[in-house]
């Protein structure tokens, strides 16, 4: 096998692995679109947020420290203890609840019957207060998170793979933290599926993503509903907050994920789970190896683009997406 | 008191369609024309200029274009920085090649290049709708974007990838460059948010309008009163995307003077614009304005209060500017969807009965 070959090869499976953690994102929009047919922009910054709290919470640093030193000239900045990952993450799912629970109260709940689009624009404006109160909240400095996921490059990998090449070729580089990120991926997917096929607060919540009124009609909350389905896109958001501020700091470009999930969930359809899986997918690989095949002859950076243009394309052929339901208009 | 239309007759056509009937606004609206052209200039100065009412009136054309496209036709963009950035470039290259060219030339040749532009990127929206056309503009804001950074071309090949206005004059006066007057500056663009407000004022109230609102409000229905969707969203892009060019022209060669353009027009400038649209109103070119005023006003009054008054860093000042404004937009879309300029209306409707409101 020629050495760009396999080069190829290696990029498609970082492209893989980056397409999860696309996934992960994509996920969270998924939820929350199919119970509740909001767009929810904020996904990204819920992901900021999630990540934030994990770190403070670890780390003992005092809320608002910035803040509360600014006002009443005090310097406070830690507690001083420092609590374990697995308690720390179990923490931030319970702030994760309780922003749930303050999203359904103070926001969704006055805009029942509104447009879908002027429900986007709010979940727009609470990226935007979401984004400055994690800043207010834990300072807005790059930080470092470690919960004990393995990090670095997969030397078993490479030292299995590095034979099939000529010598210049020393195997395949992977990251060992992108394969726990595709085994967490996975796991979580199954998860859901399975909450929300075998519980009865699954099954609750997917007769409200049917239909609304019916869902109401038989005795469902649709408030309870809706707290949880947010509650679970929180948990969702934590996860991906984990994964990629692991591998990149925590900071304020994890916000933009966000946006790279958007064309993730056009291609998938934004009404399905493995759509988004899929699309994920799809956009991980294509945009590494278009990048690969014909970025040095571009100017390189097609990342940036790549994936809403090939969304772009695509949905001028099948505007509901890979696995959307097909859209019917009537008058 | 003074605002009713009481006792005042039309008697002709003309007179009973003109943009202001009641006599109280159409004077006011002279009044206030009258004081930004013959009285600011003389007392403006470069803090006044460059603080608030230089950014004011670009985004103020900015928002008028964003407000036709989003709030007269009902098709959502994410791209208006991306296309900022085609009449700031478009602009560049006109002012680089020829430069004996008016800047009021230099500068609507740009809006021209962006209609285009925008018609192009507007394609997709016959077949996609809502949030899938969103998400679709988002491919023009990041490839337009990409491409001014990558192809040097755009930016003369220049060392620093930025670009910097020149030097030009309007009948002999100086209004790009370092040597620009603060009032030279104003009233350059004064003019074109003077323009740009009639014209948007009298296309909404017309035909093209009319129809732009029927696709706004179903698209299917108004396809089958005859109203055509491809020229009807086609022009709804090519004139929102001409204003859009007009102020990222403006925002370059005569507010900034050099721009690097993943700073100055990338997807945060789209969610400004589109806040300030939000805020302003949907679908009025009132409501543009006062968006605009808001939205560049606010972080004007905050940095003041805070590190002025209260003496706080700027850091947390501007994360406390983030809380606000996402507060503030959740709020104007709980309370009043329609923004601003509906609360202006509302404080009309009252004033018309007042001081005896029974």
């Amino acid at each position: 096998m020629s050495d760009q070959f396999l080069y190829a090869i290696e990029v498609t499976m970082n492209g893989l692995m980056a397409g999860v953690l696309y996934a992960l994102v994509a996920l969270g929009f998924v939820l929350i679109y199919k119970a509740s047919g909001i767009f929810n922009y904020a996904q990204g910054v819920m992901a900021l947020f999630a990540a934030m709290t994990l770190v403070g919470i670890m780390d003992g640093q005092v809320p608002f420290s910035h803040l509360i030193n600014a006002a009443f000239g005090t310097k406070v900045h830690h507690f001083g203890w420092h609590v374990p990952a697995l308690a720390a993450i179990l923490l931030t799912v319970g702030v994760m609840v309780a922003l749930a629970w303050m999203v359904q109260r103070f926001v969704m709940r006055h805009l029942v019957n509104q447009e879908p689009i002027i429900l986007f624009m709010a979940t727009i404006g609470l990226a935007y207060f979401l984004e400055g109160l994690s800043d207010l909240m834990w300072g807005s400095e790059i930080k470092k998170l470690d919960v004990g996921l393995p990090q670095g490059g997969s030397l078993w990998i490479e030292d299995m793979t590095s034979g099939l090449g000529s010598d210049n070729f020393y195997g395949f580089f992977i990251d060992n933290l992108d394969i726990v990120a595709a085994i967490v991926a996975v796991l979580l997917v199954l998860a859901l599926m399975a909450f929300s096929n075998y519980t009865k607060e699954g099954r609750a919540l997917r007769a409200v993503a049917d239909d609304h009124q019916a869902a109401l009609s038989v005795g469902i909350s649709l408030d309870f509903i809706w707290v949880l389905v947010w509650s679970v896109a929180g948990f969702v958001a934590l996860v991906a907050g984990i994964m990629w501020g692991t591998k990149s700091g925590v900071q304020f470009s994890l916000s933009l994920i966000a946006l790279k999930a958007l064309p993730v969930l056009m291609l998938g359809g934004f009404t399905s789970i493995p759509g988004a899986i899929v699309g994920g997918l799809i956009i991980g690989v294509g945009e590494k190896l278009f990048e690969f095949a014909l970025g040095p002859m571009l100017g390189g950076a097609t990342e940036n683009w790549f994936a809403y243009v090939l969304a772009l394309l695509f949905l001028v052929f099948r505007p509901q997406g890979l696995f959307g339901e097909k859209i019917i208009e009537r008058v | 008191m003074f605002y009713r239309e009481a006792g005042d007759f039309s008697t002709s056509y003309p007179e009973d369609s003109q943009t202001f009937p009641i006599k109280f606004d159409r004077i006011r609206y002279y009044i206030v024309l009258a004081i930004a052209f013959l009285v600011v200039p003389f007392i403006i100065n470069d803090y006044w200029a460059n603080a608030i009412l230089l950014p004011f009136l670009i985004y103020a054309i900015a928002s008028i274009g964003l407000n036709i496209l989003t709030g007269y036709c009902g098709q959502v963009s994410l791209g208006t920085g991306g296309f900022m950035a085609v009449g700031a470039y478009a602009c560049y290259k006109f002012m680089t090649a020829f430069p004996d060219l008016s800047m009021f030339i230099n500068v609507i040749l740009a809006g021209v290049v962006t209609a285009f532009v925008g018609m192009l990127f507007g394609l997709p929206s016959l077949r996609i709708k809502g949030f899938y056309l969103a998400v679709a503009t988002l491919a023009a804001q990041f490839f337009l974007v990409w491409l001014f950074n990558r192809v040097p071309w755009f930016y003369n090949y220049s060392a620093s990838g930025q670009i910097n206005a020149p030097e030009r004059e309007v009948f002999g006066i100086i209004v790009t460059g370092p040597n620009t007057a603060a009032w030279a500056s104003y009233l350059f663009c004064l003019i074109f948010v003077t323009f740009a407000a009639i014209i948007a004022r009298n296309l909404t109230r017309g035909s093209t309008g009319r129809k732009w609102m029927a696709i706004r409000d179903m698209d299917i229905a108004a396809e089958i009163i005859g109203v055509n969707p491809l020229k009807a969203k086609l022009t709804a892009f090519g004139v929102s995307s001409f204003f859009i060019g007009i102020s990222g022209a403006l925002f370059f060669a005569v507010y900034l003077g050099a721009v690097e353009v993943g700073e100055a027009f990338g997807i945060t400038k789209s969610f400004l614009i589109l806040f300030m649209v939000i805020i302003g109103g949907l679908g009025s070119v009132f409501g543009s304005f006062a968006g605009a005023a808001f939205m560049v006003l606010l972080p004007v009054a905050l940095k003041v209060i805070g590190v002025d008054v209260l003496g706080w860093p700027t850091d947390i000042v501007a994360h406390f500017q983030l809380v606000i404004v996402g507060a503030l937009i959740i709020m104007f879309l709980i309370v009043e969807p329609h923004g601003l300029a509906q609360l202006w209306r509302l404080a009309k409707e009252k004033l018309r009965l007042w001081p005896f409101p029974h």
